[in-house]
């Protein structure tokens, strides 16, 4: 399941309702994104996140897809906010159920890495008055290639 | 239903530095991906950036799309940067 939403999101609860994903889990992993300063600009605050709304769920389905293709995947759960963010902020959740830790790992880390590069969101940083667009980072490029 | 025309939707920085969200553009025969880039380049100023130094991702109807991917009428075609998410 997909959500792209402005308000946070509850880990323990995401964490619950995976759990209760069937008697043939046997390992769930779990990760939360924060916002984080880039350091591109002094004095954040925090930050807007934009998206592409449509095609933003397209792409993540199919990252799970592609993730259920390649691993044992009993469940995944993806979480993106979107709009204003402060330092801190929970920003993304990534959870799948799998009967093993193995894939569960695996599968949690390729969708989270494969989202950075390919779904559409921006983050545009600000800082009091002034705001500018974080640009794509190369060692993010480079993680998400590592899975290809 | 006849739509002989193409949505172009700009995102993030682009839609900023070209002040514009959405536009309509009657649609050509046997056209690109590519070509589209190239006439909204012509139109100068900061458009020309569509060609320039910066990457510019493309979707059409909200999957990613190449330079040589065709366009047809009725087609969604969405520009913008490199994305920053998660």
């Amino acid at each position: 399941m997909i959500s792209i939403q402005e308000h946070d999101f509850d880990v323990g609860a995401e964490y619950q309702a995976l759990r209760a994903s069937g008697s043939g889990t046997g390992a769930v992993v779990t990760f939360a994104g924060l916002v984080r300063d880039s350091g591109d600009l002094s004095g954040v605050t925090g930050l807007f996140l934009e998206h592409y709304p449509g095609m933003t769920e397209q792409v993540i389905q199919g990252l799970i897809d592609e993730a259920s293709q390649r691993w044992d995947v009993r469940q995944a759960r993806v979480i993106h906010r979107i709009g204003p963010l402060a330092l801190s902020d929970q920003i993304v959740f990534v959870g799948v159920c799998s009967a093993h830790r193995g894939d569960a790992f695996e599968a949690c880390a390729f969708i989270m890495d494969a989202l950075k590069t390919s779904a559409p969101f921006w983050k545009k940083e600000i800082s009091g008055d002034d705001a500018h667009w974080v640009e794509q980072k190369a060692s993010d490029v480079e993680r998400s290639q590592t899975w290809e | 239903m006849t739509d002989a025309t193409l949505t172009i939707r700009f995102f993030a920085r682009l839609r900023e530095e070209l002040d514009t969200e959405s536009l309509q553009l009657p649609a050509t025969p046997e056209q690109t991906v590519a070509d589209l880039l190239s006439e909204l380049a012509a139109r100068g100023d900061r458009w020309a950036q569509l060609q320039g130094d910066q990457p510019v991702m493309v979707a059409v109807n909200q999957a990613m799309a190449k330079p040589s991917t065709p366009v047809n009428a009725g087609d969604e075609v969405a520009f913008f940067p490199p994305v920053t998410g998660g």
